[in-house]
């Protein structure tokens, strides 16, 4: 069912972003100028990777009406293994992960594999502010401003082979850096995928900030994936390599329970999980307890957008 | 959930006479929570109820009250999280915080009850078996406030959805089970119900050596899916303990 599209790569480009917002001059003008007024432009400032320094964004495409969730609940209830199995573990931990200095190996089939510096990442394309739905498979969601700009930027640079058919996502796994580590609750370093049209959808999104500040370390700094259709762990953290191969790669959670994560893990109220339904959500900040859980979304929401990549896919056989 | 205890105040004017029948129902076998205090009519063990050493009822009620008391801590914490924000609030994730603390409560409180026989043995502090009532009705309150988290939080009183739960999810089966297992339990924990029953109550309350199993096994299928087994295998081992001493208590009397 993959469509086979490794030339289609380059076209995305345009897709992506309405020309009209990357192409704001005046807002890119005055946000050069504004780093400028403060004696640097502002992606260097970003470039101390330091939680908190702005971005330059932009708006992007996909804007949502619903409200984000805040700042303190995005940042301090997360799940991110590598520094303890518990939702306020990143938070505490993460402080000994080390964003800068920081490459990401771009390898396997492509035409120009490369390692990229984080800060020449951050220049590639031009940052923009996607506010997405975030469900995580464990029956909560939030809405989150990211900053980030399409994958397939990405992609376009490196030019995938026509062997490439699936993209890798390797997080960091320095037991130095990442106290969870010690523990084997899953095979490290943890190893997320996408079939390569997903990839290159226009939602699919390399994030590098979020509320229009560099990424905390606890939320996958410096560098992160975004997939809003697909159950949060399928959006790898803190990576170190992107790796194109052409068969089905075996990606860290459906390793650990094949019967519980699935390949493709996208959000599907009709598929439960086999230690909750997925039919409904908490949307975590906003549902109250004495308030009854929301009913999940198809696709998370992004039906419209992403159901033509599965059409005439069992979802159920493919969860 | 504390049968000797009762039957001493069913006979007060006569201290020894309970003693009597715990020891009558020893016999039948039972080795339990059910019948800790009947042990203490074995030859081995001192008798502490016995007539002639009558218990200061104070020490009694003052060790009731402090129970009670540190009992009702978690959920006070709860409900004042929840209410006024202090302790942090109740977190990002309300719901998620009020269900697992009740379950882990239910099962630590679970745990102590089973405790109370082997401590007491082993410590002599015999007047810890009076509390063991009240702490077997603790666990089974705070079983029921996670029960009710499950219904009402978790499921909105959805029937068809909570009988979904309990037949897809191995996890919630032994929950479910764990909760309605515990229920004749505590209905039959008063005083009379001890008397009405006799031989076949302390049979009945043999019913939690099977909770502890399945409220563990319970915990540890729910964390199965994410293989993170670093806090329920803590219970495991408590209860495979306490379980243990048992077992062994019965070896040994049989030789």
């Amino acid at each position: 069912m993959l469509i086979k599209s490794p030339a289609g790569c380059e076209p995305f480009a345009s897709e992506i972003t309405p020309r009209a917002v990357w192409t704001n001059r005046r807002s890119l003008v005055q946000a050069v100028a504004a780093g400028a007024a403060l004696g640097a432009p502002a992606w260097l400032r970003a470039q101390s990777g330091r939680p908190g320094a702005k971005l330059p964004s932009q708006p992007g495409p996909f804007p949502s009406m619903e409200k984000s969730t805040s700042y303190k609940d995005v940042t301090t209830y997360n799940n991110f293994y590598e520094f303890g199995t518990e939702k306020d573990d990143p938070a505490a931990h993460a402080h000994t992960l080390k964003p800068r200095p920081w490459t990401v190996a771009v390898e396997g089939e492509v035409r120009k594999p490369r390692v990229f510096d984080i800060d020449e990442l951050l220049k590639l394309a031009p940052l923009e502010d996607r506010v997405y739905r975030m469900r995580c498979v464990e029956g909560w969601s939030m809405v989150i401003p990211w900053v980030g700009y399409p994958l397939s930027q990405l992609l376009a640079r490196v030019e995938p082979t026509g062997n490439a058919k699936y993209v890798e996502f390797y997080t960091l796994a320095d037991s130095k850096q990442m106290p969870g580590l010690r523990s084997s609750v899953l095979a490290w370093p943890y190893v997320e995928a996408l079939r390569l049209d997903e990839a290159a959808h226009p939602l699919t999104l390399l994030t590098v900030g979020l509320y229009g500040e560099v990424l905390p370390n606890q939320n996958g700094a410096p560098v992160r994936m975004v997939v809003p259709w697909k159950y949060g762990f399928k959006s790898g953290k803190s990576i170190v390599r992107i790796r194109f191969v052409e068969q089905q790669p075996v990606t860290s959670w459906n390793r650990a329970a094949p019967h519980e994560y699935g390949f493709y893990s996208n959000v599907n109220p009709e598929v439960s999980h086999p230690r909750w339904s997925q039919a409904t959500e908490r949307r975590i900040g906003e549902d109250g307890v004495f308030q009854r859980k929301r009913p999940t979304l198809m696709f998370n929401g992004y039906a419209e957008q992403v159901a033509g990549l599965y059409a005439g896919m069992d979802l159920k056989r493919n969860f | 959930m504390d049968g000797p205890d009762a039957a001493r105040r069913a006979a007060p004017a006569a201290a020894d006479r309970p003693l009597k029948s715990a020891a009558a129902r020893s016999r039948a076998g039972p080795v339990g929570l059910a019948t800790g205090a009947s042990r203490a009519a074995d030859a081995t063990s001192p008798v502490p109820l016995a007539a002639g050493s009558p218990r200061p009822p104070k020490q009694v009620r003052a060790l009731k009250l402090a129970v009670f008391a540190l009992a009702l801590l978690p959920l006070a914490r709860l409900v004042l999280a929840g209410s006024t924000g202090v302790f942090g609030g109740l977190g990002a994730n309300p719901v998620e915080l009020i269900t697992r603390s009740t379950g882990t409560w239910a099962l630590v409180l679970l745990c102590i009850t089973l405790a109370v026989t082997p401590v007491r043995r082993i410590t002599g502090w015999h007047v810890l078996q009076r509390a063991r009532r009240m702490l077997g009705l603790f666990a089974f309150f705070y079983a029921a406030l996670h029960f009710t988290t499950w219904v009402w939080f978790d499921h909105w009183f959805d029937v068809r959805a909570m009988v979904a739960d309990v037949i897809e999810r191995p996890f919630v089966t032994m929950g479910f089970l764990a909760f309605v297992l515990l229920v004749p339990l505590a209905a039959t924990s008063t005083d009379a119900m001890v008397r009405r029953l006799g031989r076949r109550w302390s049979q009945l309350h043999r019913l939690v050596y099977a909770v502890a199993i399945v409220a563990v096994l319970h915990y540890w299928w729910h964390k199965s899916g994410k293989s993170d087994y670093a806090e329920v295998a803590w219970y495991a081992c408590a209860v495979a303990l306490l379980l243990g001493w048992r077992l062994l208590a019965r070896m040994r009397r049989a030789r």
